[in-house]
Parts: C-alpha cells; structure tokens; sequence
C-alpha cells in the first residue's frame, strides 16, 4: 500500500512537472520578466511594435504571399477590420483587451490556439503580454514608424543646477541620466582628450609636439584648437575615407573566381580630396550616386560615382551575363539601402519585405535607377585581361597625366600616362521587370523607377533617374539619410550608434538610445548645410565626449555597455588605426597620399596557396613593395577581396564583398599573436629603438621617452618601473648571447642605424612591450 | 565572454536553448579529451571560457566534422555514378525530353549539339552492396561497406562561385556564415588551445578556381568563429612564429610584463575587457605550443605513413591534409574542412581525373580506416564531395580521344561516412542519362540539415538573428534524410 501511494506520488509530480514544462513554466526564467515594471503610457514604436514585428510580422505583416487568416497586423488601416475567418469579430479592440482576439491568442493556454504558434519556436514573456494588455487599453494607437517620420528639433531640456553640460547634445544625454539618477562622468584629461580627438579625427595619435604646442593655449581654448588642428589635417580625409571604403565595398580587385586586378584607386583619391575640401553630404552622395547626370557635370563629378562600380565583378568563363548583370544592379540597390538609407532592402529582393512597408516592387523601383548602366560584364576573362592590361569594364574613365596635374591634382598618378576608372551612365536604357524570388530569369511586370511612399513619395518634379533618385535621398523631408549619416558619425566616435543597428533605421532595428537627440542632430546638420566637419566640432565639443572612461561600479552594474553615456568609451582600434598608429609613433609613416594601392609586408604564399592557377590573372602571386610603400597608411594597402590583408581581417575588416557599416570588436587569440609577430611591428619597434637610442640630444631615459612617444602620456611610477626592470633583464640576457640581439634587430628591410645591437634588441623588446598593451590600441 | 554580453545586451530576450545552456556548461562538450589540451579540466576559464552556446539540441551521434571539399567539381560519370547507356549512346544527342530546357553555362550556350559521352574509365562493383565505383577509386572502392554514396544530390547554381558559396553556407548570396561556424557557434569549442574551426587547401594538377577567404568566413556570427586557415609550412597559423633572437622563455618573460602592465591599467579604468585580453594572450602563447605539436606527424609510425601513402610527409599534400585532419579531430577540433583544387574538367578529362583522383583516392580511404581502428569513426561525420555534378554531354566539339564536361546543377554524387550515417548503402538514383534525379533527391539544404541532426543540432532551431531576420544555416528549407541514418 505504502508502495502504491509513492508510486502515485511519484507520478503525480511527474506529471504536474510535465504539465509545467508544457507551459513554459521552465522554458523562460518568469521572474525577470514579472519583476519588470510596465510604463505608464506605453508607446507603440518604442513598445509595441517590436513585439509584433519580431513575432507577428512573418505572417500578419507585409509580405502579402506569406499572410494567414487575412490578418495584417503593421498598418492601422487593417489591424481594427472585422476578421474573416471569425465574423463579428476583430483581433483589436480599442480599450478592451478582453474582446481583441489577438490579446486572446497570445494569452491562452490552448497549444491549438496560441500565437506565436509553438512550432515557430516564439513565445512572449509576462512582460510583453501586460504591454500589449495595457497598450490595447489606453486604445491600442497606432504611428507611423519612428525612422520614417521626418525627424524635428524638440525643445532641448533645460537644468538649472548642472554645469557639466556644455552643449544642447548634453542636455538630451543628462536628461536620460537623471531618469536612472545617474551622474556623468567628469572631463578626461587634456592628455587623454587630445589623443582621443586626434584618433576619432586622423586616425593617427597625435604627435608630442603637438600636443606640447596645444597645451600653451588657454585651458578653454586647448580643446577646440586640437579639434580644428585635427579637421585640418590631410589625414583627417584619409581616415574619413576609412570608413567609407567599407561602405563603398571598395578594392583593387574584381572579386570572385580569378579575382584579378582593377583600376579603382583614382576614385578613392577623390574621396579623400571630397572629405579633406569638407564637400556637404549632400552633394557628396549626389555625385557618387549620380554626378554624372548632374548638368555640365565635370570629370571630378562623373568620377566619383565610381561609387556604384566598386561591385564585384566576375571574371569566370561561361556565366550567363544577364546573371551577374542583375547581381550588380540590386547590390547598388542594397548599398543604397543599408549604407545610405538604413534600410535592409535586399530582404525585398526575393519577396515582400517581412518585417518593413517595403514591397518587392518597391525594391524594383528602385533597381530600375540603376539598371540603366551600359555594361556587359567584363569582357575578358584574367587571363586575357592581365595581357591586354584591360583593368575597367566599361563604361569607364580616362584620367590623363595632363588632368592630375590640373583640375584633377588630387588624383595620384604616381608617374602613370593615364588610369581608367569604372563609373557610371545611363547609356543602356532597359525596361525593368520584377523579378520573381529575384531570378533574372524569372521576369515579371513591368515596373518604373520610384522611391517606396512608405519613406518618402518621389516629388513628381524631381527626373525620374538616378539625379532625380539623389535629389530624393538628400531632400530635406528625407526622414532617414540625415539621420542614418549622424549616426554613423556618432557610432564612429563612441564605438556605436544611437541606433545600435547602424544598418537597419526599419522595425527590426534597434530602437534609437535617445532618439530625441537623434533627431536633433539630424535636424542640426541639415541645417548647417550637410556640413561633416561642423558636425563632427558640435558632438566634440560636447561634455559627453569630453567625458572620462573609466568604468565607474555603479555604472557597470546599470548600464555595462554604456548605452545612456555617463562615461565616454573605451574600445579597441580597427586594423587600419592599430598599424597606422604603430606607425607613426615609430616615425616610419609616410605621408604620402593617394595613388596606385601598395602591398606592405604579408606572410609569404597566401595569394599562392588559394589563386587558381599561376597564370590566372596578375594577382596571383603577393609581391610585397619596398621602401616606402612599406609605410603608407593601412587605407592604401591592396585590397584583394578573395584574400584581403590577414593584418586587417584579423581584426575583424570585412572582405569588401559588399557594403558593410559595422565591424565587430572581437578580442582573440589572433590578433595576440599578429601584434607581436608581424614584421610589421616588429620592424617599428626596432626602428623606434634606434631612432631613440641614436637621438644625441636628448639623454633622457629612453625607456620612458618610447613609453610617452606611443602613450602620448608619461608613466606612472609603477609601470616605468616594471618597464626598466623588463628592460634591464633584456640587456642582461642579451649581454650574455649578443648572437641572439644581432639576429632580433636584423628584422625589416629599413636602414639600420649604427648603435648598440644588445641595447637596440632591449629596447626594441621594451617597445613591443608597450606595444602589445591594450592601453596602446584602444581609444580611451 | 561575448554570450554574456549578449544576454546582457537584451535581457528580454533570453531564449530558452540560451537558458539551458546557461546552467549546464557543455558536460557533454567537455567529454574528449586529449594530451595536448592538460588543462581544460582544471584551468581557470575566466575570460576565454569554454563556450557556452556549446550544446546540442538532443543525443548527437557525431562530435566532429571532417569534410574532405572536393573543389571545382569532380564529375559524377567518373567517380560514382555509372551509366553504361552513355558509352552504348556515345555521340548521340541529349535529347531534348531529358534535358528540358536545363539552362546552359555561357561555356555551351552556343553549342549546337550536345553529345553524350561515355566514361572515361571503367566502374567495378565493391563491398556487400555492390556499390559502383570507377576505377580511379580502388582505395575507396575498398572502404565501400564504410560509406554511403549518395548519387541524388542537387543545387540551382551553374558556376563555381555561387555554388561553392551555396555549399559553405547554404546561400548562393556572399555573406552568410560558413557551416563549419554554425557548428562552432552551435556546439562551442573542445579544445581552448585549437580553434573550433580549422581549415586546410591543397592543390591538385587539373584545371582549378580560386579558394576564397568567404567560404570559411564566420559572417555575421562572431568571428570567433572563423576557419583558422591551417597552412603547411613553418607559420601553420599566421603570425604564429616568434621572431628570430627571442627565445621561448625570454618571450614568456615579455608576455609576463605586458601582463602586469595590463592589469595594473585593469585596476585603473575597471574595463573588464582588459581581462580578456590578458586571457587571449595567454591562449595565444599555448596555441605557439599547441599547434606545432598538432601538426608534427614525426611520431606516426611507418604502418601509418604507408596508409595514407609517402605524400603524406610532403607538407601542403592531400594526403598530409588528411592525415592532419585525423590529427585535429582528436585534439577536439569541431570542423576539419580540407579543400583540394583542380576538379574542373572542362577539357581532357581522363588525364587530369586520374591526376586528380590519384591524389585523394588513398588518403580518403586511409583516413576513413585510421578513424575507424582508432574507435573514431563512429563520431566523427566524413563527408566527399564537390559544389555540384558535371554534364552527360561534351564541351566543345564531339572528340572521344579528348573531352570534357561542363557543369551540371541536377545531379550529383558525395559520399558520406561515419558519424551516424549507415554504411555501405547506396542512396538516390538518377535517370540512364545521369541528368535528372529518378529517386530520393537530396537538396544542399537537407544536407545541411542531416548533417546537423548528427551533431545533435536542429537546423530549424539554431537561428541567428541579424538585421532583424533569424538566419539558419538551412535558410528557409531543408529535411533531414533519415533513410541514410543508422
């Protein structure tokens, strides 16, 4: 009998923990959804919206092929229509949550009825289920998506008892932080801040010198002297350039199979000159996207729409022309989208978009501004190509010797006759059809050029192309370029966006941190004519960059990825900035801007190991340069997109197969290894040993002078200490095996300079040291 | 590390294979161990944890993946597909009812005619189920009982870039994260001294297309998940040397220096990243260890060498890949990849398939007995294959003394081992032509998808959400095919 009861006892919590796994009781952690509070007026694009984009959209959203039960849940107009399925009955009613339906689904405990359906693996939490409850109560409105609205200057808060803010941009941020009754952090040293303008702005650390020169200013004046020496500088063009050429999927190659060589490097030069002259945005995007339609356009204009060339483009015998074809125009289409509007619009290009008011003819619309381009596809494959010297597919540009020493002098010939630059025109006229599931073989209706009205209706005196398409990405009711811009700039310097999804401003994206800010500046730099470097002063000048960035413990326990900005970030340099900022403390950097790319050193036999065959193509074989091509800024460095530069990937550099905004910032094991071992450093160190041992004048301590010379600040106690101790073992071992010193400096091709091998060895030692620091290749 | 600053990141958004996995640290990730891995029971894991994600949906039958890329497409009429109607029709047509209206590579568009051509080498039977195997294969036709040759794949790109792509990571669109990251991402990693993912090339004499750094990207996953490109050679991973002149122990002394200068900054900006950098620096000093150890193939014995043939001791062979690959799978390696170039026989296929073939046939097959007599095989999934099939008809004109063949999307053949799979059957079929499938058609997505069931992975379940889309290795499609498990 015993027996029998704990049998059924047994049984008993067996179903009861069955019947609860069922449930759900174990499949979310309830409780740090029940503890959330939900606001007292719950917004739908902050609120709402997620949630149903994110679980509903797939079947109640945009994509018309893909609806169940006739129920379209994203627009106003049919979330309130009587079901069809259940006459007399409507998925939302406003303020009663007990007859809307869809609070019905979501809330039940009939598997056969609950929404999201349980094989779709979504479920809402207890948390999202009381939003919509309480949404559906205050009357279940509606708006339009947040991104799509034109953005406006909001009033800008006002605080009597602060003087930490110095500029409208601080007042949106601390407002937020009283919110949380947090406190901002106070301002960084001039040091640190000097440091910090000179990286965000050039790239480069700034040089002692000048952060010397700086320092003689008045207090009040040393910053916004450092930000206008900075914006001055030519490598403020080439580190803007930087960025852009993941976004332009820039390289010197043609992609795919063989991969071979292509002439693009002019149009990157233009680049450089374009942010170097401060060109506004506006007119920046206009002419790369149609400067050559532009009236009396010039040769600088129609060059820089080498930006929609920048594809790659296949070189493999026997593909079907219009194939590729088709591929290049929706990859200008989904660069327009994911780098100029924040749009993923390629998610259209096979069907309706799931998740934002974007049709697959929409998409079509758009692929029709740039389906107009006289192109076959290269017309040789790289066999051929690398004998005929034939780098552009037409249509191209001839720039001569007589033009760069002209009106084109930005343009780096580096000793060329002439260079041929692919861009584009409107010379081939094509009817463009929808494409079903986006085959070009599977041609549909017809369809004309257009911008999707869901953003922002095509003005009907605006020309139906591609200057027409410019004029309305840069129109002052364009709610997304201006903010999608801004963004950028502001992820460029705080490591990420307001919008965190720096690609994607659609209802799958992040919503904006401070989206009042956002629209602020958005509003501000319209305003200011589209003016980069102008932007770039106002958020610099603001307390919330001048902040420190340390990790205060109250803040790591609120707010561990800084998102409401009570401190600055700190996070880890791009490729390009770590081999440029080694660079240029070690004194080798050239300055030299723009021309043919270069190839710096590079582990042996990588292009070889993977080419497909030693004669296909002249880039097969990697054939590092010498002298002072070694040098150059990383933005220089060859590009082969099958094979990018290992110094760059590691760090996490896209391939430049297509656009791309946002780079990780991994920490691995790799890129441990690429700093410690790649000539490239090693090099530098030794030459920044020897220039510091040979430099007579100054008998300092050379410990502490490499130290401030990478730093650009000078050792605490503790670390010049430990650093002379390291330096001191590495002379004594050295001492004792001078063979071993001899065969360490003998590292690079660059002159050596005539001094102590074991004391160069020490210090080239105590150089990688700091060089290996994480201090060094992060932006504090 | 990065998982829970993703949770962090969204705390509403836990899911549940996240929370599980939360309070069970991969027991099962953790099962294999290895000489070369002392301290992954006991070391501190703080800042380069084992990976959390690292565990599977349900029982997996294989821990690992070795996949021997057969790159450029190795044709299914001379290695196990065999149709005997094409030697009895040789110079015929195709005819049109077979063909229908199969769209054509820019190589034969133009042609009139499309003859058929016999094979270019004879077939046998071999093992218990009479499985057809050409006569550029002996060593494989041996290991038949062991394999499951699938003769009914299929895919909808006609040249190699897209569907090499299409392979790796089961979209022909550039982006997509390889397949071998998704296991990295899906079961985390075995060995924190070896990356999760490992890659090695080699080249055959015929005719090649280029490898790209993409196929082995990890997309938009983290890339920590990237294949590590294992190179042959004295740097097998890059920058993996020290320099000249600096001894082991004086670069530990260094490493000990930038250590204490890092922890020092720790304490000073409380920025726990710091951390695991020191970790990744740490890693990185065991990897210089770790992987030269790996790749030393000087202890093997003779009978080994013999096994996989004297190729086996040239650096950046084939066979010394394969050889290496056994080699990495016991180190808890997750996916092996090795590609081998050189498959696209457009022209004078007989010679260079049996240059091709003379390169791989030995070294799969002592790589599948080598697992096996090592109690390996069982879990561990090999799979042969290339990115698609090649067509009945020549290229260019009709020339039985020298031909080749162009690339065919409808069918073709890989062969499959261990792991879960049943061995020695044969499975799909196709018509007397070798063009159409007849039976049992095997998508690259249901691939994928059994592929992943034998790890212990649902393909529908491990998604990955970026731009607002949950991606699967599987896109949207994609059935498990059960008739092949054991």
């Amino acid at each position: 009998m015993k027996q029998q009861i704990g049998i059924m006892v047994i049984l008993g919590i067996l179903i009861a923990f069955l019947f609860a796994f069922k449930k759900g009781v174990f499949t979310s952690p309830g409780g740090i959804y029940d503890d959330l509070e939900v606001p007292e007026t719950v917004d739908y694009n902050f609120h709402i919206k997620p949630i149903l984009s994110d679980n509903c959209y797939t079947c109640h959203g945009p994509d018309a092929n893909k609806r169940k039960a006739g129920l379209r849940l994203d627009l106003e107009e049919t979330a309130f229509l009587e079901l069809k399925q259940r006459p007399g009955e409507y998925a939302l009613v406003p303020g009663k949550p007990g007859e809307s339906l869809l609070y019905h689904h979501i809330t039940t405990d009939d598997l056969e009825e609950l929404m999201p359906p349980p094989d779709s693996k979504l479920a809402l939490n207890s948390y999202e289920k009381k939003l919509i409850h309480r949404w559906i109560r205050q009357g279940a409105k509606f708006e339009r998506h947040w991104a799509f609205l034109p953005p406006l200057k909001k009033e800008v808060p006002r605080f009597e008892t602060t003087d930490w803010a110095q500029n409208e941009i601080d007042a949106f941020i601390l407002r937020k932080l009283r919110e949380k009754e947090l406190l901002p952090s106070e301002r960084a040293s001039f040091e640190t801040l000097i440091r910090r303008m000179s990286l965000d702005l050039t790239g480069l650390p700034p040089r002692l010198d000048q952060v010397q020169r700086l320092m003689e200013n008045p207090p009040n004046k040393i910053l916004s002297e450092a930000i206008d020496l900075f914006l001055a500088a030519p490598a403020y063009g080439e580190r803007m350039t930087q960025s852009w050429l993941d976004l332009a999927r820039y390289a010197d190659s043609h992609g795919y199979q063989d991969d071979s060589y292509r002439t693009m490097w002019p149009w990157r030069d233009w680049v450089i000159h374009a942010f170097n002259q401060n060109v506004p945005y506006d007119d920046f995007l206009t002419w790369q996207l149609a400067g050559d339609l532009l009236p009396n356009a010039t040769k600088e204009q129609v060059l820089a729409t080498g930006f929609n060339r920048n594809h790659p483009i296949t070189q493999e015998g026997g593909v079907i022309q219009e194939e590729y074809r088709t591929n290049y125009v929706m990859d200008r289409t989904n660069t327009l989208g994911k780098g100029i509007l924040g749009l993923t619009l390629e998610c259209a290009r096979c069907h309706d978009h799931k998740y934002d008011a974007i049709s697959q003819k929409n998409y079509f619309e758009l692929f029709a501004f740039f389906n107009q381009v006289d192109e076959k596809g290269l017309q040789m494959d790289a066999v051929q190509a690398a004998n005929e010297k034939f780098y552009a597919d037409p249509p191209y540009l001839e720039l001569t010797s007589v033009e760069t020493k002209g009106v084109l002098s930005f343009v780096n010939l580096n000793g060329q006759n002439s260079v041929k630059v692919m861009v584009m025109n409107d010379a081939a006229p094509r009817e463009t059809m929808l494409l079903n599931r986006g085959n070009y073989d599977e041609p549909t209706d017809t369809v004309q050029a257009n911008t999707p009205a869901s953003i922002h209706a095509f003005p009907d005196t605006f020309p139906k192309n591609r200057l027409g398409l410019a004029k309305w990405v840069t129109d002052a009711n364009n709610p997304l370029t201006a903010r999608v811009f801004v963004n950028r700039l502001w992820g460029m310097l705080f490591g990420r966006g307001l919008v965190e999804t720096m690609e994607d401003f659609g209802v799958q994206g992040s919503l904006p941190t401070h989206p009042e800010l956002l629209d602020w500046l958005a509003v501000d730099f319209m305003e200011n004519g589209w003016d980069i470097k102008y932007l770039l002063k106002k958020i610099m000048l603001s307390a919330t960059y001048q902040q420190k960035s340390e990790l205060r413990d109250d803040l790591k326990r609120v707010d561990p990825e800084n998102k409401l900005l009570a401190r600055a970030p700190r996070f880890r340099m791009s490729g390009e900035m770590i081999r440029d900022y080694i660079l240029a403390s070690s004194g080798l950097l050239s300055t030299t801007i723009g021309g043919p790319s270069v190839k710096p050193y590079q582990p042996a036999g990588l292009w070889e190991e993977t080419n497909a065959g030693g004669n296909r193509g002249i880039l097969t074989t990697y054939v590092p340069d010498s002298g002072e091509n070694l040098y150059r800024r990383s933005l220089y460095t060859f590009w082969k997109r099958t094979l990018p530069p290992p110094s760059m990937t590691i760090f996490d550099a896209p391939t430049r197969d297509f656009c791309e905004v946002r780079r990780q910032k991994t920490n691995t094991p790799l890129q441990a290894l690429a700093l410690q071992n790649d000539v490239q450093v090693l090099e530098a160190a030794r030459v920044l040993a020897q220039n510091t041992i040979a430099d007579k004048e100054k008998h300092s301590d050379l410990v502490a002078r490499i130290f401030s010379r990478i730093l650009i600040r000078s050792p605490k106690e503790e670390e010049l200490s430990t650093l002379h101790n390291y330096y001191q073992d590495a002379l004594t071992s050295y001492k004792s095996q001078p063979e071993e010193a001899q065969r360490l400096v003998a590292v690079g091709e660059y002159e050596q300079l005539p001094v102590d091998p074991i004391q160069t060895a020490a210090l080239m030692l105590t150089a990688q040291v700091i060089y290996n620091l994480d201090e060094t290749i992060t932006k504090e | 590390m990065e998982e829970n600053r993703k949770t962090k990141e969204n705390p509403l958004k836990v899911n549940r294979r996240h929370f599980f996995s939360q309070l069970s640290v991969g027991i099962g990730s953790l099962a294999l161990g290895s000489l070369l891995i002392p301290d992954l029971f006991n070391g501190t894991t703080k800042g380069s944890p084992v990976t959390r994600l690292g565990v599977p949906h349900f029982a997996p039958k294989a821990k690992r993946v070795i996949y021997l890329f057969q790159a450029g497409a190795p044709s299914q009429f001379e290695t196990f597909d065999h149709k005997p109607t094409l030697r009895k029709r040789m110079g015929e047509d195709l005819p049109e009812s077979v063909r229908k209206g199969q769209r054509l590579t820019g190589m034969t568009a133009e042609q009139e005619n499309f003859p058929l051509m016999p094979p270019a080498v004879r077939f046998q039977q071999y093992g218990n189920n009479g499985t057809w195997i050409s006569d550029f294969f002996p060593h494989i036709g041996k290991i038949a009982d062991e394999i499951c040759v699938i003769r009914s794949m299929h895919t909808e790109a006609i040249n190699h870039d897209p569907a090499i792509t299409f392979f790796q990571t089961g979209s022909q669109i550039s982006g997509r994260p390889s397949m071998g990251s998704w296991m990295s991402y899906g079961l985390g990693n075995e060995n924190k001294n070896l990356p999760s993912f490992v890659v090695l090339t080699s080249r055959g004499k015929g005719n090649s297309q280029g490898l790209y750094s993409k196929l082995w990207s990890s997309g938009f996953l983290d890339s920590k998940h990237q294949g590590v490109l294992l190179r042959s050679g004295k740097d097998p991973v890059l920058y993996l040397n020290d320099p000249e002149g600096l001894s082991r122990s004086d670069k530990r002394h260094l490493l000990d220096h930038v250590s204490a200068l890092n922890k020092l900054h720790h304490v000073e900006t409380g920025d726990d990243e710091i951390e695991s950098r020191i970790a990744q620096y740490e890693m990185a000093y065991r990897m210089q260890m770790s992987v030269p150890d790996v790749m030393d193939i000087s202890k093997e014995p003779e009978s080994i060498i013999k096994l996989y043939g004297e190729d086996c001791q040239v650096p950046g062979t084939y066979a010394a890949n394969a050889l290496q690959a056994r080699r990495l799978a016991e180190n808890g390696v997750r996916f092996i990849q090795l590609y081998h170039q050189g498959w696209d026989q457009h022209g004078n296929l007989h010679n260079e398939m049996a240059g091709q073939a003379k390169d791989v046939d030995q070294a799969s097959a002592a790589l599948i007995i080598d697992l096996k007599q090592r109690g390996m095989l069982e879990d561990t999934l090999v799979v042969w294959g290339g990115e698609f099939g090649r067509t009945n008809y020549c290229q260019g004109k009709f020339d039985p003394m020298n031909y080749g063949r162009d690339h065919h999307p409808r069918a073709f053949s890989i062969w499959m081992a261990g792991g879960g799979i049943q061995p020695g059957i044969n499975y799909g079929q196709t018509d007397e032509f070798g063009y159409n499938i007849v039976e049992n058609p095997v998508h690259i997505n249901d691939f994928h998808a059994t592929m992943m069931h034998l790890l212990g992975l649902d393909h529908e379940q491990l998604t990955y959400k970026y731009q607002g889309r949950r991606f699967r290795l599987t896109d949207v499609a994609g059935d498990v095919v059960k008739d092949i498990l054991v």
